[in-house]
C-alpha cells in the first residue's frame, strides 16, 4: 500500500504542470485546432496528439459508447454468473460444512451411547460377581459350619471312648496288680491271699 | 525511420470509418475507438469463458476472473460497506476498463486508450458527478455539510469550507491526470529508451555493444509500465470507492 501512495504522489508531482496545458488545449477549441495545423510539422494530424482537441468529440462519443455497453454487460451478464458461481461454491461448502458437524454430532451421541452402555455392563457384571461372591461365601460358611459339627461330635465320641477304655484299663491294671500282689504273698508268706483281700489292701493303700 | 523512433508517433489516431458528423461534431471510428471496442469484448469473453463452467473447484481461467471479482468486490465492500453494493458494477466496469485499456497498451503497436487525457478527463468528471448526484439524491441539501466541517470554530470555517469545495473541484482533475501522465510519461520514455537501442545498432559495432544500456533499461522499464498499469487501475477504481464514500456518508 505505501508503494501505491508512494506512486500516486509520484505522479502528482510530476504532472504539475500538465493541468495549464490541458485547458489550453482544451478551452478554446477552435483555436487548438488552429494552432495544432500551424506548427503541426511533425505528423499527419499535427500537434500533440493526446492534446488534439479535434479528436475529443470522437474519443468522448465512443468512450461514452463502449462504457455503456460493458457496463450494461458486466451489470446484467458477466458479473451475475460471476456471483453465482461464486455463491454456489459458498453454498456447497457451507452445506459440506454443516453436513460434517451433523455427523459429529452423531458420531458423539454414538460414542456416549457406547460408553454409557459399556459402564452399564461394568456395573452388571460387578454386580453379579459380588452376588456370586456372597452366595458362595454362604455356601462355604454353611458347609464348614455342618462338618464343624460333624467333627466336634466325632471328637466327642473319640473323647468319651478314650475315658472309657482308660477307665477299663485301669481296672484291668487294678486286677493285675492285685493278682500280683496275691502271688507275690502267697509266694513270700505262703499263705493262700484271695484275690478280693489283695484288691482290698491295695485300694487301702492308694489315698 | 524518423516515424519509427518518434516517441510521440504511438498516440496519433487516426479514422478507420468516417468521417461522421453529429451537430457539427467529428466522430468517426478511429483506432482508438476500435480499442475500446477491443477492451470491451476482452472484459466481457474473458469474464464468460472463465464463469462458463462454473466448477467447484476452480481451474486457471477461473480462479483468474474469481480473482478479479473478489478484488473488485472486497474493494468496494471494505471502503463503501454493505450500502456500496449497488456502485459495485459501476467500479468493476472502471476498473476493468482501465486495468485491459493500459495493459493492452503494453502490447507493441497497440493503441492505449488511457493515453488521451480526454478519456481519463470523461471518466473522472463522470465520476465526480456521480458522487454529486448520488450525494443529493441520498441527503438532499444536507449534502452540502461536506464542505462545512463540524467541530471548526466559526472564524475559520469561511477558509475551510473555500478550502474544501476547491479540494473537491480538484478531484477529478487529479483522478483524471494521474491516469493520464502516467500512462502517456510511461509509452513515452519506453519509445525513447527502444529509439535509442534502434539509433544506436544502427552505428555500426560499437553502437551495437553501446546500446545494452538502453535496451536493458527498456526491459526494466517494460516491467515497470506493466506494474503502474495495474497500480493506476486500481488507484482509479479506489479512488471512485473513495469519492462515492463521500456521496453515501456524509459524516466527515
Amino acid at each position: 500500500m505505501s508503494q501505491s501512495t508512494m506512486v500516486v504522489a509520484q505522479a502528482t508531482t510530476t504532472e504539475a504542470p500538465a493541468p495549464a496545458a490541458a485547458e489550453e488545449g482544451a478551452a478554446p477549441a477552435g483555436e487548438a485546432g488552429h494552432t495544432t495545423e500551424s506548427t503541426g510539422a511533425e505528423g499527419g494530424h499535427g500537434g500533440f496528439p493526446p492534446m488534439d482537441a479535434h479528436s475529443f468529440p470522437s474519443q468522448i462519443f465512443w468512450l461514452v459508447i463502449f462504457f455503456a455497453l460493458l457496463y450494461l454487460l458486466m451489470s446484467k451478464v458477466a458479473l451475475p454468473r460471476m456471483a453465482a458461481v461464486l455463491e454456489k461454491r459458498h453454498k456447497a461448502i457451507e452445506s459440506d460444512l454443516s453436513k460434517a458437524s451433523a455427523l459429529k454430532h452423531e458420531t458423539e451421541a454414538a460414542i456416549q451411547h457406547y460408553e454409557k452402555s459399556l459402564s452399564d455392563a461394568r456395573a452388571n457384571a460387578q454386580g453379579i460377581a459380588t452376588e456370586t461372591r456372597s452366595r458362595i461365601a454362604a455356601e462355604i460358611e454353611a458347609e464348614r459350619s455342618a462338618l464343624e459339627k460333624t467333627l466336634s461330635a466325632k471328637l466327642a465320641e473319640a473323647d468319651s471312648r478314650i475315658s472309657a477304655t482308660k477307665a477299663k484299663a485301669m481296672q484291668d491294671v487294678h486286677e493285675v496288680a492285685a493278682e500280683t500282689a496275691a502271688e507275690i504273698v502267697s509266694e513270700l508268706t505262703g499263705h493262700k491271699v484271695s484275690k478280693e483281700h489283695a484288691a482290698k489292701a491295695i485300694a487301702g493303700l492308694k489315698g | 525511420m524518423a516515424q519509427g523512433i518518434d516517441p510521440i508517433h504511438q498516440f496519433q489516431l487516426h479514422d478507420l470509418a468516417g468521417p461522421w458528423n453529429i451537430a457539427g461534431h467529428e466522430i468517426s471510428f478511429t483506432n482508438s475507438s476500435l480499442f475500446m471496442g477491443i477492451i470491451v469484448a476482452v472484459v466481457t469473453l474473458f469474464l464468460l469463458v472463465s464463469a462458463a463452467r462454473g466448477a467447484l473447484v476452480p481451474g486457471r481461467l477461473q480462479s483468474i476472473g474469481e480473482l478479479w471479482y473478489e478484488f473488485v468486490h472486497n474493494m468496494v465492500k471494505n471502503v463503501l460497506g454493505h450500502e456500496g453494493k449497488a456502485f459495485f458494477p459501476l467500479v468493476f466496469t472502471i476498473f476493468s476498463f482501465v486495468l485491459v485499456a493500459n495493459m493492452l497498451g503494453m502490447f507493441p503497436y497497440f493503441f492505449t486508450v488511457t493515453s488521451h487525457v480526454v478519456i481519463t478527463a470523461t471518466l473522472a468528471v463522470f465520476v465526480v458527478a456521480l458522487v454529486v448526484v448520488v450525494g443529493i439524491a441520498k441527503h438532499g441539501l444536507g449534502w452540502f455539510k461536506l464542505f462545512v466541517p463540524s467541530g471548526v470554530p466559526m472564524v475559520i470555517l469561511p477558509f475551510i469550507s473555500v478550502i474544501e469545495i476547491i479540494s473537491f473541484l480538484s478531484r477529478p482533475v487529479s483522478l483524471g491526470l494521474r491516469l493520464f501522465g502516467n500512462m502517456l510519461a510511461g509509452h513515452i520514455v519506453l519509445k525513447v529508451f527502444a529509439g535509442f537501442v534502434v539509433l544506436l545498432a544502427s552505428m555500426g559495432l560499437g553502437g551495437i555493444i553501446g546500446a545494452i544500456a538502453p535496451l536493458g533499461m527498456a526491459v526494466a522499464l517494460t516491467a515497470l509500465e506493466f506494474l503502474v498499469a495495474f497500480l493506476q487501475a486500481f488507484v482509479f477504481a479506489i479512488l471512485t470507492c473513495v469519492y462515492l464514500n463521500d456521496a453515501l456518508h456524509t459524516h466527515h
